[in-house]
């Protein structure tokens, strides 16, 4: 039998985040046994949506100590869990406090971890893609269970298979002395509108836009289309004209809206792991040679400064 | 304050990486040199270093090759370097990585590690994590900005969504991405002073580690070619290029 975990993320009013019902979509593929466990303020509301996409068993506790100290608290009961269990696999999203999590365990627990999968053909076998997304391995998981695998979001698509979860409750019996870094503030810096991950057509912006001011087209272009949200490459990031939450890539978020809409953005291999999978893709750029044409549906050589502002007359006029 | 600094030597960004035997990548031959993502965080530790009268010493783990890269990290300042290079660690993954890692860093007493929040080459974005885990001490990922406040570390750590404030009690270990710090140019004065500064070479035995706790636990099977997605039309603007976007989202029923 080959029992398959999922560790959970949960918001506190109660709702999964996406990753953890891909997650737990997959997880029915590869065990007999699904589990997810779920830590923090929410987690038995979340029962029955982790239930509905194929935990058989949710372990959860509602102790706030997970929400508010660093990874510690987590890997902590985790580890006891696993001592208990013994899962063969466990499954993490590629988020900011799973990663914490996910490298903790894996010091406590002597266990292999795989980062950055986007695929896992079995209980013990992880695909990843390397070199930008250009190349795909696949790597056999040795040493002891659990084997610990870390997924890019959006890997799979999160699909209900009608089940109920039996809730365990956990005791979160966490020593002080693993009661470290603490969050005392949380500060939200996204834009109105759906958000980047969600969003059915993402437009998003790079240094060929020029400077700052010049990002507020893609808002108003955003705007016109409507369930549209606003991304950029790491260079504008970096040069400060929009938060990190905003960035697509490697090091940033990975989409795949209906359309993306690549403004400015020269391609580099970084910034398409991060939307290559898009369904549709369109590019604005005044290099006809530029690398994102290569995987453009349709590209617009052009000037930005230009092409933008009609479009969204072109978008408001169709949309009347 | 004790601070270390964890830099990785990694292939020239700039060339195009090549798969050698066994799946590995191909380290010879290729120019390696320090992660641009570790520069923020030398920079970071420098800083700290001059505001508390503190020490730099910088730990990694690479092949012999990798000592330029370290030094280019001392030419920016700092103290001293210790460099793990061992022909037992040719195919190391996270986990023989971070117990050499900690390993190195834990035999002298300190207050703060700094590591890069992923590596350019590796980027899994765990392994600073699983160093904290081994040392025993409290950590924090991905900060955009931090300071020493009453000793302690007052952080601003990134989120999906924005950021949070965290507070870390020291002594801990600290991923940071870019923007913590603008790394600064080593300087021909420190360039030669880097030749000078001490720098050890250390083997998976001086540690007290053994062939078992470095030995790989992942294998490769196969590396493919991704599927390519097909290059579609391109048009030039001539002052239609709008109206084509327009038609484009219209077909795909997203206007
Ligand atoms: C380890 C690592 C991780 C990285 N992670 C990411 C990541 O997550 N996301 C990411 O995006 N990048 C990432 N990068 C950076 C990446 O390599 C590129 O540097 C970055 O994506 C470039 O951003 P850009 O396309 O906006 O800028 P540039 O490469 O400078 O491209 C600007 C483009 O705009 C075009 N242009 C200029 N003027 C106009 C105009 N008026 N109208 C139309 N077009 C114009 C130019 O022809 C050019 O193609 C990473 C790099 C490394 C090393
Ligand atoms: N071999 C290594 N030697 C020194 N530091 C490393 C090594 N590998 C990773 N690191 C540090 O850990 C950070 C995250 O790396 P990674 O987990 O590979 O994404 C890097 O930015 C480095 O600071």
């Amino acid at each position: 039998m080959t029992t398959v975990w999922v560790y959970a993320e949960v918001g506190a009013d109660g709702r999964p985040e996406p990753t953890a019902l891909e997650l737990l979509t997959k997880a029915r593929s590869l065990g007999d046994a699904v589990a997810a466990v779920a830590l923090g303020p929410g987690a038995r509301a979340a029962a029955p949506a982790l239930g509905e996409h194929g935990a058989q068993t949710v372990y959860a506790s509602e102790d706030p100590v997970f929400a508010e100290f660093l990874a510690e608290p987590a890997a902590h009961v985790l580890a006891g869990l696993i001592a208990e269990h013994r899962p063969n696999l466990l499954l993490f999203a590629a988020t900011y406090d799973s990663r914490e999590v996910a490298g903790r365990l894996q010091a406590r627990l002597g266990a292999t971890l795989m980062a950055n999968a986007t695929d896992l053909p079995a209980p013990d076998r992880a695909v990843t893609q390397i070199f930008g997304g250009t190349r795909v391995v696949e790597v056999a998981l040795g040493g002891p269970d659990p084997k610990l695998v870390v997924v890019r979001p959006k890997s799979f698509a999160a699909e209900p298979s009608g089940g109920t979860a039996d809730v365990v409750e956990v005791a979160a019996d966490v020593p002080e002395g693993l009661r470290r870094a603490r969050r005392v503030e949380r500060h939200e810096e996204r834009a109105a509108g759906p958000k980047l991950e969600e969003a059915r057509v993402v437009v998003a912006g790079g240094r060929g836009l020029g400077d700052e001011a010049n990002f507020d087209l893609l808002r108003q272009l955003a705007d016109a289309i409507g369930n549209a949200a606003v991304g950029a490459s790491r260079a504008v990031v970096d040069a400060g004209w929009v938060p990190y939450a905003l960035q697509i890539g490697q090091t940033g978020k990975t989409v795949k809206p209906d359309v993306y809409i690549a403004v400015g953005i020269s391609g580099a291999i970084q910034h398409r792991v991060g939307m290559k999978e898009a369904k549709r893709i369109v590019a604005v750029n005044k290099d006809a040679d530029a690398p994102i044409f290569e995987i453009a549906d349709l590209g617009v050589v052009g000037d930005a400064l230009t092409v933008v502002p009609a479009l969204i007359e072109e978008v408001r006029r169709h949309r009347g | 304050m004790k601070i270390v600094v964890l830099v990785k030597a990694v292939p020239n960004p700039t060339g195009t990486p090549e798969i050698g035997e066994g799946f590995r990548l191909k380290r010879e031959g290729v120019e390696l040199a320090l992660d641009p993502g570790d520069e923020y965080g030398v920079e970071l530790g420098l800083q700290l270093a001059e505001q508390t009268g503190g020490e730099v010493t910088y730990v990694s783990m690479g092949p012999a090759g990798a000592t330029a890269a370290v030094r280019r990290a001392l030419s920016m300042g700092g103290d001293r370097a210790v460099l793990v290079t061992d022909p037992a660690l040719a195919g190391a993954d996270a986990l023989a990585t971070a117990r050499v890692l900690a390993a190195a860093v834990g035999r002298q007493p300190f207050d703060l590690v700094i590591a890069g929040a992923e590596s350019t080459d590796g980027y899994t974005g765990t392994l600073p994590m699983a160093v904290a885990e081994l040392l025993g001490v409290a950590s924090a990922s991905f900060a955009r900005r931090v300071e020493l406040r009453d000793g302690a570390i007052r952080l601003e750590r990134q989120t999906a969504d924005g950021y949070d404030v965290v507070e870390c009690p020291l002594p801990a270990v600290l991923t940071v991405t870019a923007g913590v710090a603008s790394p600064r140019y080593p300087t021909l004065k420190g360039i030669m002073q880097a030749k000078q500064k001490p720098f050890e070479q250390l083997t998976v035995a001086d540690l007290g580690l053994s062939a078992e706790e470095v030995a790989a636990t992942q294998t490769v099977e196969r590396v493919d070619a991704a599927p390519e997605r097909g290059r579609g039309e391109l048009v030039q603007d001539a002052g239609d290029g709008a109206a084509r976007i327009a038609e484009f989202l219209a077909e795909a029923k997203v206007i």
